[in-house]
């Protein structure tokens, strides 16, 4: 029987100049870092780079502006390619990516608040999506116009603290408040379908109150439509399932669980994957 | 101690619209004067704790100051990686009050008896943790707690506990209360056990023994200075606490005295390394542990004769 989000179709649309670009700053960054989930950060790579660039409300100049839209990423090991996009639009400089996970470098393996652009520390699943409620209801509080943005995992949701707060989210009718769920298929031991099958999510999230649309989560148009009608219904939390490929763009990290985080990767093989991504 | 730490709450939130109660799933009707006048700010988000406090640092980190409310066990350990990450990390301005501290749920079960809150939240960086020793000790912090950095963690005893606290005296955040001075011994305190401790003390002057009481307020963080000054002069220290003995006052007490350097002899009166099998009340389950007048007085007696 067709499930309409299984994890078994995998999207294949294909990447475009500025995707690899960001796809290579991965890379470089996790190879000078020796260590990093690379798979985790290639399936989240458009659904950031659409938000950065179309959706979101913030200023690199001013990281702590008051009416700034928040992004929490809670799938935290996916920071790689959040990193990438702070440091193209200036949060801080480009050269800290050189510097990932060394001793005295801004940027650890998950985010951290102290990073400019960075909302909260993240990286112990389950957490962002209360935080982002609390800040919605405290927007609401303050009659602010500003929006908040959570990013998901699917494997992510096996946490129980995942569906508390979509309780609450629904139960508040959080109109402000938007979660975008990175559906790649892939946990740290294997397929999400075998380790915790969580389909049918659409169905799920709707029967929490939340106004839920799909989408290829690689595909840029369809990513910048769907973000440019938000929220999906009145009076409703808005959400978001984007099919993704964890470790899109490579075919040997695609959809590979031996990609879910690598360490010690050697110099020619991170020449393969610059290569694979020309 | 409840009415009064809630009642106090929603005083507070009158005057400053940064202040947000948060409940989990608590008595009817609890607070209802705060949910009529200030709807807004009131939350009531069910069973669900962990969720109930990492929104609240949601809140926190845009600039309110959530107090969150439900049962201790509850409180400190169904939703730890929260506090340890949502609260702590973030330096957020949370206020946990557990209610039950200790074995107040004594009838219960050890499901819901909050024995290992203290050691559990001492761990944690930029935790504040308070356990006053009645409502009026209460009712003097609280107002302190609006501003204070970090989150703070408020132990809250059963209610309607003998007022045995002294308003003469300061009480701050982070500070110690000498409650009494004495020559022969110190019995250091925290919560309601200022109490016995103060019966045990007029037990003791009947002797010829006078004990010092310097009563914690605040457990974490410790007043190192209040407890080593009086250590230094007595030599003969007890400490008591309605809690596990790994971890909580006595363990803080027994970590600054091994690095002194003072020539100190210590025993730590408190819920030995197991969970309570009995049922009964607070008070009976507080007597088989020695946490008692005379569970003191004999603690003090023995650690004198065993110079």
């Amino acid at each position: 029987m067709p499930r309409p989000d299984s994890t078994t179709e995998r999207p294949t649309t294909p990447l475009d100049a500025r995707s690899k670009t960001l796809r290579r700053a991965v890379v470089r960054t996790l190879a000078a870092g020796g260590r990093g989930h690379l798979g985790a950060a290639f399936s989240l790579v458009e659904m950031l780079r659409v938000l950065y660039d179309d959706v979101l409300q913030v200023d690199a100049a001013r990281p702590d502006w008051p009416q700034r839209d928040r992004l929490l990423l809670s799938k935290g090991h996916g920071c790689l390619a959040l990193y990438v996009l702070l440091a193209e639009r200036g949060f801080f400089d480009a050269t800290e990516l050189e510097r990932f996970c060394h001793h005295d470098g801004l940027l650890g393996g998950h985010p951290e608040v102290h990073i400019p652009g960075v909302e909260a520390s993240t990286g112990s699943l389950g957490h962002g999506l209360s935080l982002g409620l609390g800040m919605a209801l405290a927007a609401r509080l303050q009659g602010a116009a500003w929006r908040t943005f959570v990013v998901l995992g699917d494997g992510e949701s096996n946490e129980g603290s995942v569906w508390e707060a979509a309780l609450s989210a629904g139960k508040h009718r959080l109109e402000s408040l938007t979660v975008l769920v990175d559906v790649n298929g892939l946990q740290s031991y294997g397929p999400t379908d075998e380790v915790q099958p969580m389909a049918p999510l659409a169905a799920k999230w709707r029967a929490f109150g939340f106004a839920v649309d799909e989408v290829d989560g690689h595909d840029v148009d369809a990513l910048r439509h769907r973000l440019g009608r938000l929220p999906f219904a009145a009076g409703r939390p808005s959400l978001l399932l984007c099919h993704t490929v964890k470790g899109k763009g490579i075919a040997e990290c695609e959809h590979a669980p031996s990609w879910h985080h690598r360490s010690r990767l050697a110099p020619d093989v991170v020449e393969r994957l610059l290569a694979a991504l020309d | 101690m409840r009415k009064t730490a809630l009642r106090r709450v929603h005083e507070m939130a009158r005057e400053d619209p940064r202040i947000v109660f948060l409940g989990s799933d608590l008595g009817p009707g609890t607070l209802d004067a705060m949910k009529d006048e200030l709807p807004e700010r009131f939350f009531m988000e069910g069973v669900a704790e962990s969720n109930l406090v990492g929104m609240a640092a949601g809140l926190a980190l845009e600039g309110f100051i959530p107090y969150v409310n439900t049962i201790a066990t509850f409180l400190t350990r169904r939703c730890f990686d929260q506090i340890v990450v949502d609260a702590c990390l973030h330096r957020a301005r949370l206020r946990l009050i557990g209610n039950g501290g200790g074995l107040v749920y004594a009838p219960l079960g050890p499901t819901h008896q909050a024995i290992e809150d203290l050691a559990i939240l001492r761990a944690l960086p930029h935790m504040t943790i308070l356990a006053p020793c009645d409502a009026d000790e209460m009712a003097r912090l609280m107002p302190q707690t609006v501003d204070h950095s970090g989150p703070i963690y408020i132990r809250l005893a059963k209610g309607h506990d003998p007022i045995v606290s002294d308003p003469d005296l300061d009480c701050v955040i982070g500070r110690g209360i000498t409650r009494r001075r004495g020559d022969d011994a110190l019995v250091v305190t925290t919560g309601i056990t200022l109490r016995p401790a103060l019966e045990a003390a007029e037990r003791l002057a009947t002797r010829g023994v006078e004990i010092e009481i310097v009563h914690l307020p605040t457990v974490k963080p410790l007043d190192v200075d209040a407890v080593l000054e009086a250590a230094a002069r007595l030599r003969w220290v007890v400490t008591v606490e309605e809690h596990s003995v790994v971890g909580g006052l006595g363990s803080a007490v027994a970590e600054v005295l091994a690095e002194s350097d003072l020539p100190c002899r210590l025993r730590r009166l408190g819920i030995p390394d197991v969970f309570p099998t009995r049922y009964g009340s607070q008070r009976a389950l507080m007597d088989d542990f020695g946490l008692s007048a005379d569970g003191i007085e004999q603690a003090v007696l023995a650690l004198r004769a065993a110079r």
